[in-house]
C-alpha cells in the first residue's frame, strides 16, 4: 500500500498538523519508504494469532468510583497559554 | 575536575558514610563538571541551586542517621520526567516553558531516596530517535571521539543527554527511558551501563508518554552495581499507573554474587545478521567465552520472528504516539500559535510545535489507525507482537538469560544516516524485540572498537527477573574490565 500527496494532506488534517505543499511532497516520499518497509509483515501468516493487548499478564485494577483528587484549579490551569475564571480559554467556536 | 567525579555511586556512598566528603562537596564537583562540559549540550536546563539545596538536606539526613539508598548522589534527570517547579520539555518546542505542578513517581522516588538533581538532560524530541539529533534544543555530542579524529559523534538516543552526562562525569548517574532501545543503545554508544527494567516495574506516572505499551524508565550508570542500587530506588508499585505491577522490589545488589555456574545463556542465531560489522560479532563471541569461563553454559536458541520486530514496532509505536501526542493542542499547556479558527489554531500550533521526526511518526500512526487500514497494519502488528513474545517465552523454557550485541555498530558521526529514516531505525534491531515482549535488558560496556569508541553487549532476562540480568551483567563487567575514558570529559583526558 502506498500514499499519494492527497492522502498525506488528509492524514495531516486528521492529525491536526499543518503541513505545507512542499512538506506534503517530502512526506509522501518518506511515508511511502516507511510503509514499503513495514509491508514485509504481510509475508507472515498470523491466522489465529491473538493481537497483543497487554505485555504483562495481569487483570485490570479496579477501585471504588469515588473522588480522590482535585480541588486545585489554579494548578491545573497554571500552564495554559490562556485561561480565565478557572477555565481554559480557546478561540471563539460559536457565532 | 576532582577525583570525586570518577567515583561510582557505591564508592561515593561509602565515602560519605565514612565522612571523607559531603554531599555538598560531591555535588559542587559535579556542578563544575557540568559547566566545563557544556559543549556536549547534555543538559537542557541546569539546576545548580536546587542541587546544592538538596545536597545540604542530604548531609543533614545522613548526619541524623536517615540516609536513603541514593543519599547525596547527584544525578541528571531525563527531561521527559515531570519535575515540580522545573521546566519539562521532552526536548520539544511545543512544551517550551512548561513547568509541571507535580512530580513524576520515579523522580519522586529518587528524591525520597536522597538523590540530588543536577539538571534536566537532553534527549531526542519526545524520545523519538536513536542519535539525539531531533531535540529542539540542539544535538547532544558524544564525549567519545574516534582515534585521531575530532569529528562529532552521536551519543545514541533517545536518552543521549543522560548517557553523555554520565560518560563525561558531569553526573554520577542519570535516568533514562526506553521504548525500543533508548536506554540500552545510548549506553552502548557512550561506554556506560544502561538497564531497561521489565514493563510495569517502574511507574510511568508523570513521564511524558511516547508509546505507552512500551515506555519504561531505568537507570544509566557507570557500573552494574550502581544500576542495581538506582533501580531499587526507582522501582515499585504505583496505584497511579494502572500498568504498574504490584510485585515486591528486591534488593538488587544482593543478586551480584558473581556466581553464574550452571546458568544457561541463550545465544539467538537470528541475531547474527548479514552486514553486521565483524568486530560486533567478535565482541559477542568474546562475551560468550567470558560467561563460559565463569561456568555458564551457552545454548544456541532460535527467536524465529526477530526480523519482523522492527517493522511491527514502527507500526505500534507511531500508533500509540499519534494518540498520546493528541493532547498537545495549544489549550492546556505549552505553545499556542493563534489561527483563524479553533482547528486552524490546533494545526498551526502542532505544525510549528513538533519537529520533523515527531510529525512523521504522528502521521504514520494516524494512517495505520485510520479506517480501512486498522486491521491490515495495527492489528497485524499486534499479532506479530504476540508471536515475538511467544518466541521469548519458548526460549526461556530452556535458558535463564540471553546474550546479544546491544547495537549493530559503534557510535556514528552526527550527520550520518540522517536522510534515511529506516537506516536510523535499524539501530534498534537488537533492542526492539525485548521491548515488544516487555522484558528486562541491560547493556554493559565491553571494550573499544577499532575506531576507539565503546562497544556494548546486551543481556535479556525473563519478566521481573532483573536479578539474573544484573548478576550475569556483573560477570561480564568484571571480565571485560572496561576502564577507558572518553576524550571530552570533565578534567580533560
Amino acid at each position: 500500500m502506498s500514499v499519494d500527496k492527497n492522502t498525506v494532506a488528509k492524514i495531516a488534517r486528521l492529525a491536526r498538523i499543518r503541513v505545507d505543499e512542499k512538506q506534503q511532497e517530502e512526506l509522501t516520499g518518506e511515508l511511502n519508504q516507511i510503509l514499503g518497509w513495514i509491508e514485509q509483515l504481510s509475508e507472515l501468516d498470523t491466522e489465529g494469532v491473538e493481537p497483543m493487548t497487554s505485555v504483562v499478564e495481569m487483570t485490570q485494577p479496579l477501585r471504588e468510583d469515588v473522588v480522590n483528587d482535585g480541588y486545585y484549579v489554579d494548578r491545573v490551569t497554571k500552564n495554559a497559554p490562556e485561561s480565565a475564571h478557572g477555565f481554559f480559554a480557546v478561540p471563539k467556536v460559536v457565532e | 575536575m576532582s577525583n570525586l567525579n570518577n567515583l561510582t555511586i557505591s564508592d561515593a556512598l561509602d565515602g560519605m558514610e565514612k565522612g571523607d566528603f559531603s554531599a555538598h562537596e560531591l555535588t559542587e564537583a559535579h556542578i563544575s563538571a557540568m559547566e566545563e562540559t557544556r559543549e556536549l549540550n547534555a543538559y537542557i536546563v541546569e539546576t545548580p541551586e536546587i542541587a546544592l539545596e538538596m545536597a545540604d538536606a542530604s548531609d543533614k539526613k545522613r548526619a541524623a542517621g536517615n540516609a536513603g539508598l541514593m543519599e547525596g548522589i547527584p544525578i541528571a534527570m531525563k527531561d521527559l520526567f515531570c519535575t515540580e517547579g522545573t521546566q519539562t520539555t521532552a526536548a520539544s518546542r511545543i512544551l517550551e516553558g512548561f513547568v509541571p505542578t507535580y512530580e513524576s513517581t520515579v523522580s519522586g522516588n529518587l528524591w525520597n531516596a536522597g538523590a540530588v538533581m543536577l539538571g534536566k538532560s537532553n534527549l531526542d524530541q519526545f524520545a523519538m530517535g536513536s542519535a539525539n539529533i531531533t531535540s529542539y534544543y540542539g544535538n547532544v555530542i558524544n564525549p567519545w571521539q574516534r582515534n585521531d579524529s575530532d569529528a562529532q559523534l552521536t551519543p545514541g538516543g533517545s536518552s543521549g543527554g543522560s548517557a553523555a552526562s554520565v560518560a563525561a562525569r558531569s553526573a554520577m548517574a542519570a535516568t533514562g527511558t526506553d521504548t525500543g532501545g533508548s536506554i540500552r543503545q545510548p549506553a552502548a554508544f557512550s561506554g556506560i551501563v544502561g538497564l531497561k527494567p521489565t514493563y510495569g516495574r517502574c511507574s510511568r506516572w508523570g513521564v511524558v508518554a511516547f508509546a505507552s505499551s512500551l515506555d519504561q524508565a531505568g537507570p544509566m550508570t557507570r557500573s552494574v552495581r550502581d544500576a542495581a542500587i538506582m533501580l531499587e530506588a526507582m522501582a515499585g508499585y504505583d496505584a497511579k499507573d494502572s500498568t504498574s505491577v504490584n510485585v515486591g522490589v528486591p534488593s538488587y545488589q544482593k543478586a551480584l554474587t558473581g556466581d553464574i555456574r550452571g546458568l544457561k545463556v541463550g545465544i539467538p542465531k537470528e541475531y547474527r545478521m548479514d552486514g553486521t560489522p565483524k568486530e560486533i560479532d567478535e565482541a559477542w563471541e568474546q562475551g560468550i567465552e567470558w560467561l563460559k569461563s565463569a561456568g555458564a553454559e551457552p545454548v544456541e536458541i532460535s527467536l524465529p520472528h526477530t526480523k519482523y520486530a522492527l517493522p511491527a514496532y514502527y507500526i505500534i509505536a507511531p500508533a500509540e504516539c499519534s494518540s498520546n501526542l493528541a493532547r498537545y493542542d495549544g489549550v492546556r499547556y505549552g505553545l499556542r500559535v493563534d489561527g483563524e479558527s479553533l482547528d486552524d489554531m490546533y494545526e498551526r500550533t502542532r505544525g510549528e510545535g513538533f519537529g520533523d521526526e515527531v510529525k512523521r511518526r504522528i502521521l504514520i500512526g494516524t494512517y495505520v489507525l485510520s479506517a480501512g487500514y486498522y486491521d491490515a497494519y495495527y492489528n497485524k502488528a499486534r499479532r506479530v507482537r504476540t508471536l515475538i513474545a511467544n518466541d521469548f517465552k519458548k526460549a526461556y523454557e530452556s535458558v535463564d538469560v540471553i546474550l546479544t550485541p546491544t547495537a549493530p555498530s559503534p557510535a556514528f558521526g552526527i550527520g550520518e544516516k540522517m536522510d534515511d529514516p529506516i537506516a536510523m531505525y535499524l539501530n534498534d534491531v537488537f533492542t526492539v524485540p525485548a521491548s515488544l515482549a516487555g522484558l528486562p535488558g541491560i547493556s554493559v560496556p565491553t571494550g573499544l572498537s577499532s575506531e576507539g569508541t565503546p562497544l556494548g553487549l546486551q543481556l535479556l532476562g525473563k519478566a521481573f527477573d532483573e536479578e539474573t540480568v544484573l548478576k550475569v551483567a556483573g560477570v561480564v563487567e568484571e571480565a571485560a574490565g572496561f576502564s577507558a575514558f572518553p576524550q571530552l570529559m570533565a578534567g580533560g583526558k
